[in-house]
């Protein structure tokens, strides 16, 4: 009685590890934060573009929803979506750009030739305050409302799905 | 004046021991970030831009007094408890810390009742 005891203990055991590797296999081990939702941004500031202002977590206070953009000028999949940001705005979304590691004069260049869809352009130099945001590439743009709380974070290039999404949000 | 180059050199030492301690604890806090832009890297082995990112804000962090705890909240919150290598000990993840303990003492009870049943020789 007691040997069968011991087995049913090892083969359970054995069972259980078994069942761990096979569902640590069958797991999508892709990573990223698109469903870190309801967190709140604040304490952060980052200067204008032109050095005259900041933005900070004040200016989320005045509008339903505001979509921070990160974007650069040496961005590939920047120049793809900044058609549909261009589009959102056209569609009475709140956007603020927040260059990210970049010269002003491409930024400047850069909005010159694709559209500026942005009601303000803020610029993180040396990346620090996109930590603040959980940022860990771009382009990346997170819905925020007036309560600071993140609604939503698309992680790469809005796409036509996406903006289809963005647009209900905001609405 | 033999007392002045005591003095020196000892403020020298203290000064070194100091420096080093800061620097195991910000490499420390490095080595238990996860780099998430990278295979199997730590923040510490990492060149990223992620991670040269990240290295900036524990510094700058470090430098205005924040704690160690503190430092991960601050990136659990932004990132999510990935970010970390070593998971906080919460109910949520309870079973995962008490898990190896568990498998040890079973492991222990199982050698004991089969060493046990072999006869003497």
């Amino acid at each position: 009685m007691r040997v069968n005891l011991t087995r049913i203990i090892i083969f359970g055991f054995i069972f259980f590890c078994l069942s761990i590797f096979w569902l640590g296999l069958k797991k999508d081990q892709t990573y990223d934060t698109r469903n870190l939702i309801g967190n709140k941004i604040n304490e952060f500031n980052i200067p204008s573009l032109d050095e005259t202002n900041s933005f900070s977590e004040q200016y989320f206070l005045n509008n339903k929803f505001t979509i921070v953009n990160f974007f650069a000028s040496w961005c590939a999949p920047c120049r793809d979506e900044h058609k549909y940001l261009v589009e959102l705005s056209k569609n009475g979304a709140h956007i603020v750009g927040v260059s990210f590691k970049d010269k002003k004069s491409n930024t400047l260049d850069f909005l010159n030739q694709l559209g500026n869809p942005y009601k303000f352009i803020a610029a993180d130099n040396d990346g620090k305050a996109s930590i603040s945001f959980g940022i860990y590439g771009i382009p990346e743009s997170i819905i925020i409302n007036s309560e600071s709380v993140v609604v939503k974070k698309i992680i790469g290039p809005i796409n036509q799905e996406i903006f289809k999404e963005i647009l209900n949000i905001i609405k | 004046m033999k007392s002045k180059i005591i003095f020196f050199i000892l403020a020298f030492f203290i000064f070194s021991s100091i420096h080093a301690n800061e620097n195991i604890k910000v490499n420390d806090i490095f080595k238990n970030l996860r780099c998430l832009v990278c295979q199997g890297q730590s923040i510490a082995d990492s060149n990223s831009d992620f991670a040269s990112t990240v290295k900036l804000v524990v510094e700058d962090q470090i430098k205005q007094g924040k704690s160690e705890k503190e430092i991960y909240s601050f990136l659990i919150s932004k990132y999510g408890e990935w970010i970390v290598y070593k998971p906080s000990f919460d109910t949520k993840n309870f079973f995962l810390w008490i898990l190896p303990y568990l498998v040890l003492v079973s492991g222990g009870i199982i050698l004991y009742v089969l060493l046990r049943k072999k006869p003497k020789l």
